[in-house]
């Protein structure tokens, strides 16, 4: 197991978004994540890559913990220092790409691996350069992110997350904010990355895309998980009335 | 009196002027900072005196603040302020205007989209290279405008210190006016002034456009 996820509890003030979520993902597995909007799917994502912190359960990646809950029932982390490592597990491709405008696109990729990994300039520039080359973007390294194409700049993102090497790499709706001619092109590479048995989990709408590339798909909904399973039993034959109901919207 | 000696007499106090600009800059840019970052500290009582510090700074003239950093250690303290009077000034300087550049400040950090410390978080950079290496240079661009802007308003401040007798060239100029019953020094000052805004906007046109290549 890369990532463990028991019993996630997660409030915003009186409202109880994440509720008793329990789910794991294996090494090459490629888990989509569906559901109607509120249902707590980003959150989630925010959770297991620390972004936000849980209010109970427990977080663990590659069989250590991250996260638990100690015998007053409270949420604790690891120290700073540790917190370190376990940032260094997962990568985050984000709705709005939240590249750094103010860096060259190959900058956005090497500033990281240099400056916290400690790569060296030649290693990390050489490594971005064969990511580019895999985006299909690699005449945009001396570019800057608001000359790019959404779909452009979103394939950026994703290179940039890998240039950390994580052993899990999470999207949060990657293609929501992207024109519709755009979405196949990032989709195409989320792709190519699951068919190199690249650990991902997916937050997404797009639904004959969840089918094709997952190898499970989760319906969450009012913060709990409805269903899962192989995504041609909860697409074809969910079990769920709710599962049902959320699917036949995209059906029309 | 020449035209060339009352200009070679205002010479000393463009000098006088210019010191009060440069100090007062290299004072309140970083201290202006310093405020901003306070300003969102965690602790409410750091919070609440800097918002006291700002709001009395800005809602009192600095003509006013002048004459209570001179007069002030007198009055309070009985202390000696012979040779007080320099100090006082910048001091009155820098207090004032950081707080304004501290505002500046605080307008264009919270402009920076929360996605950028999210992003910077994810990859791992600490919370110092996320503030100097993503955020920082993204505010400067944003804030330069209005950084310019109260450049500008320093420069034609510094004649306030006239307030305290300092012989810069307002003061000068007045003098100068008044005992050789001419309009000249007048001109003079205003001449320099304006040459003075006009190489600031120079320079800082040319900061504005070295960063003109992100969007």
């Amino acid at each position: 197991m890369i990532l463990e996820m028991n019993n996630i509890q997660k409030q915003f003030d009186e409202l109880e978004v994440l509720e008793d979520i329990s789910f794991g993902v294996d090494s090459g597995e490629v888990v989509s994540i569906i559901g109607p909007s509120g249902s707590g799917k980003s959150t989630l994502l925010r959770c297991a890559t620390f972004l936000e912190t849980i209010d109970g359960g427990e977080i663990i990646y590659m069989g250590e913990k991250a996260a638990w809950t100690d015998e007053n029932g409270e949420a604790v982390y690891v120290g700073p220092q540790e917190m370190k490592k376990f940032r260094g597990y997962c990568g985050l491709v984000f709705q709005q790409f939240n590249l750094f405008p103010h860096y060259s696109i190959l900058k956005n990729i090497t500033d990281a691996p240099i400056q916290v990994q400690g790569v060296s300039r030649d290693e990390a520039e050489s490594n971005a350069m064969d990511l580019l080359r895999k985006m299909g973007i690699e005449d945009k390294a001396d570019s800057y992110p608001y000359q790019l194409s959404g779909g452009q700049q979103q394939r950026v993102a994703i290179a940039r997350a890998l240039a950390m090497k994580p052993e899990i790499l999470f999207f949060d709706e990657p293609t929501s904010a992207l024109d519709p001619e755009l979405t196949g092109e990032v989709l195409k590479v989320i792709k190519q990355l699951a068919d190199e048995k690249m650990t991902m989990v997916v937050v997404t709408h797009e639904m004959p895309f969840a089918k094709a590339v997952s190898d499970r798909v989760i319906f969450m909904d009012g913060g709990v998980i409805v269903e899962q399973g192989d995504p041609k039993d909860v697409f074809d034959n969910p079990q769920e009335e709710r599962t049902k109901q959320f699917l036949s919207v995209f059906e029309r | 009196m020449t035209f060339e000696t009352m200009l070679s007499t205002m010479a000393s106090g463009m000098l006088k002027t210019g010191l009060i600009f440069v100090l007062t800059l290299l004072g309140s840019l970083p201290l202006g900072m310093v405020v901003a970052l306070l300003r969102k500290s965690r602790f409410a009582v750091v919070r609440g005196i800097i918002s006291v510090y700002i709001s009395i700074i800005r809602g009192t003239p600095l003509m006013l603040q002048l004459l209570v950093w001179y007069f002030g250690p007198f009055y309070l303290f009985g202390w000696n302020i012979g040779s007080w009077r320099f100090p006082a000034i910048i001091v009155a300087f820098v207090v004032n205007y950081a707080a304004y550049f501290a505002e500046i400040y605080r307008g264009g950090i919270e402009s920076i989209p929360q996605g950028q410390y999210e992003a910077a978080q994810v990859l791992g950079y600490t919370k110092f290279q996320t503030f100097m290496k993503i955020i920082l240079p993204q505010v400067v661009k944003i804030i330069m405008p209005s950084v310019t802007n109260e450049v500008i308003t320093l420069v034609k401040d510094t004649s306030m210190a006239f307030t305290l007798a300092y012989a810069e060239v307002f003061s000068l100029a007045k003098q100068i006016s008044a005992s050789q019953s001419s309009f000249m020094p007048f001109l003079i000052a205003g001449v320099f002034y304006f040459v003075a805004n006009y190489v600031v906007e120079f320079v800082m046109k040319r900061v504005e456009k070295s960063m003109d290549y992100y969007k």
